[in-house]
């Protein structure tokens, strides 16, 4: 197998060793590389996330920032999980290298199957608004998962459409799309990933600073599917204790967004 | 087709001419000049002294420019402006001397957000199709990206614009305005090696800079009480320079970080840098290491474009203008507030 990378880009040292299958770099993430191994053992692929040094960045502060983000993201992937919040577990990890070994997620990113289900429907020439029974179903399982995240006292810094993953059935592997298949473009578990930016709070600010991102991250990225949001809020709102104060205080948040100067 | 544009957002009064072909050719810059109202060391400048600045150079640069451009007032399909977002006073006095034009040479209006204005001379300029936008001036901070008919938002500053950052550290510092801040603290940067740690605030594809400003200006005030500091690493006497150097490294690599973010979201590998911050070639050397660890390229412009200019007004103002687009003149207002995402970009697929 080759990869969809073409230019040279540098395999982590834990990736040069020999292993029973060449490890595959995946994705090139927004910070990180993405292969999959099977470094561990044979029958168990994993997610080798590896922070390459940043050619930009100061050396200083590009080791400052790799080493932290690497251990807080593992510190609260463990918490996360421990608590049942729908993260990857995480098998291994090596701050000084700058990589993080996770559990494989079978499944794609938020993001690019609701292009394609957004994509699917306007060449069937559905309005918006009309059977949009499945993209509910969606956006009320990510208020319940980011709920859950918060309910545990995480904010995750960085909440988009790329930083959740939606999980393919068992085994699915690569789902044959002919016949209906568009049709379950938006089922499958969601999982929240890259806690990279993430911290433990409490504050309703950080909370609802989180919620604002994501809000935002609907209404650029998908445009057409920014009408549903209020569904991922109602869901929210139901999914612990503090959660109606988040969404109070989401409003004064965005009325600081839409107040913010724009000198030019 | 053949615009005339006026921009004057800020401290800088722009008049430019530009000719669109009608086979799709690229677009000529017949003129594009511009004057400059500099403050004094240590201090920024007032919206009423600004404004008035852009009233006395406002009918000697557009002489200028229909000169230098060869044109008459035949010639000319529209007067372009810019509607905002920027500085009230200086907005309004530039308002008035384009509509003063419209009426005296029987033209159209066409009013142009100054960032949408930034972003499609930029294209045009360097031939970047679809590229990610770093938006970085005095004012702005946005990292942007083109999808169904609008520039999009996908991060910015949630706090001071970068350049304003900047600018008042150099104020802090006491350097001169001339010919901008940021030049100048490009230019000692250059001469600095020590990183004293600022705080990295990045949040998402967000990011804020007062904290920084504070940080560094305690710690000018530190160095001027006692210039004998030195790094406890290297054991080097601390100077200006590193303050300017840090500030630097910090804030731009934090730019690149957040471009590179939006750049992974939507897909994309080129990227695109505008606005007055975007000439720092510390900035644009950042951002190629970047964009080439993606296999994809950045793309810059020199201070002629980057800067605010009235080519830029001109160029957007007449794009929409062959669109179909015009402001009728009882809607030829200004705004200080005009979100780039306000606009309906009809003449993009
Ligand atoms: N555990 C995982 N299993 C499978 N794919 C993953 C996993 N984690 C991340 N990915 C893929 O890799 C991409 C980048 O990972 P992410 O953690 O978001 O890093 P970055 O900080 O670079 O954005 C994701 O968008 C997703 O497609
Ligand atoms: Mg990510």
């Amino acid at each position: 197998m080759t990869s969809i990378l073409q230019y040279p880009l540098p395999l982590p040292p834990i990736l040069a060793h020999p292993s029973s299958t060449a490890p595959l770099l995946i994705t090139q993430g927004a910070e990180a590389l993405l292969y999959k191994s099977t470094y561990l053992l044979p029958s168990l692929p994993c997610a080798l996330k590896y922070r390459p040094r940043k050619p930009y960045r100061h050396p200083t502060l590009d080791t400052r920032l790799t080493k932290h983000r690497i251990l807080s993201e593992a510190r609260l992937l463990l918490k996360c999980r421990k608590e049942g919040v729908p993260v990857p577990s995480v098998y291994a990890v090596d701050e000084g290298q700058g990589w993080l070994m996770l559990e494989w997620i079978e499944g794609e990113v938020v993001r690019v199957r609701l292009n394609e289900w957004l994509r699917w429907r306007r060449e069937k020439g559905t309005a918006e608004g009309e059977e949009e029974g499945e993209l509910r179903g969606l956006m009320e399982r990510i208020g319940e998962a980011v709920g859950m995240m918060h309910g545990v006292g995480v904010v995750h810094g960085d909440l988009t459409t790329s930083n959740l993953m939606l999980k393919s059935r068992e085994h699915a592997e690569v789902n044959d799309h002919a016949e209906g298949g568009e049709e379950n473009l938006l089922a499958g578990e969601v999982i929240i990933i890259d806690l990279g930016l993430a911290s433990v709070s409490r504050f309703e600010e950080d909370r609802a600073v989180d919620l604002y991102v994501l809000e935002r991250a609907f209404g650029s990225t998908h445009p057409r599917a920014e009408g549903l949001f209020e569904v991922v809020l109602e869901a929210y709102g139901k999914s612990f204790k503090g959660a109606p104060i988040v969404l109070k205080r989401l409003e004064d948040v965005r009325m600081r967004g839409r107040k913010r100067s724009m000198l030019g | 087709m053949i615009a005339l544009g006026l921009e004057g957002s800020a401290n800088k009064i722009g008049v430019g001419v530009i000719s669109h072909h009608a086979n799709g050719k690229a677009a000529s810059v017949l003129s594009n000049i511009r004057h400059t109202y500099v403050s004094p060391p240590g201090e920024g400048f007032l919206p009423k002294d600004v404004a008035k600045h852009h009233r006395i150079w406002v009918v000697t640069l557009v002489k200028e420019a229909m000169a230098v451009a060869g044109v008459t007032i035949a010639d000319i399909g529209c007067i372009c402006y810019t509607k905002g977002p920027g500085m009230g006073a200086p907005l309004q006095s530039v308002a008035v001397a384009a509509r003063m034009l419209s009426l005296l040479w029987d033209k159209d209006l066409v009013g142009v957000n100054h960032c949408v204005g930034h972003i499609e001379m930029g294209r045009e300029i360097t031939g970047a199709h679809n590229p990610v936008v770093l938006y970085v001036s005095g004012g702005n901070t946005q990292v942007i990206a083109y999808a169904e008919q609008r520039y999009r938002i996908f991060g910015e500053a949630l706090d001071i614009a970068v350049g304003n950052c900047l600018d008042r550290f150099a104020r802090t510092l006491q350097i001169s305005n001339d010919p901008a801040p940021g030049y100048n603290i490009e230019q000692l940067a250059k001469k600095g090696k020590v990183l004293l740690d600022l705080p990295y605030a990045v949040k998402g594809m967000d990011c804020s800079f007062a904290g920084i400003l504070t940080t560094i200006d305690i710690l000018a005030a530190e160095l001027k009480a006692n210039p004998e500091q030195r790094d406890p690493l290297s054991g080097e006497l601390i100077t200006t320079a590193d303050l300017c150097f840090s500030l630097q490294e910090t804030v731009y690599a934090m730019l690149v970080e957040i471009t590179e973010r939006a750049m992974a979201h939507v897909g994309s590998n080129q990227v695109l840098i505008v606005g007055g911050v975007g000439c720092n070639e510390r900035l644009q050397e950042m951002m190629d290491l970047m964009a080439r660890d993606r296999g994809g390229s950045v793309f810059a412009t020199d201070e002629r474009y980057c800067i605010d200019n009235g080519i830029m007004i001109a160029h957007a103002g007449l794009i929409a203008y062959e669109a179909g687009f015009k402001t009728p003149l009882e809607e030829s207002t200004c705004t200080q507030r005009f979100r780039t995402d306000e606009v309906l970009v009809s003449w993009r697929d």
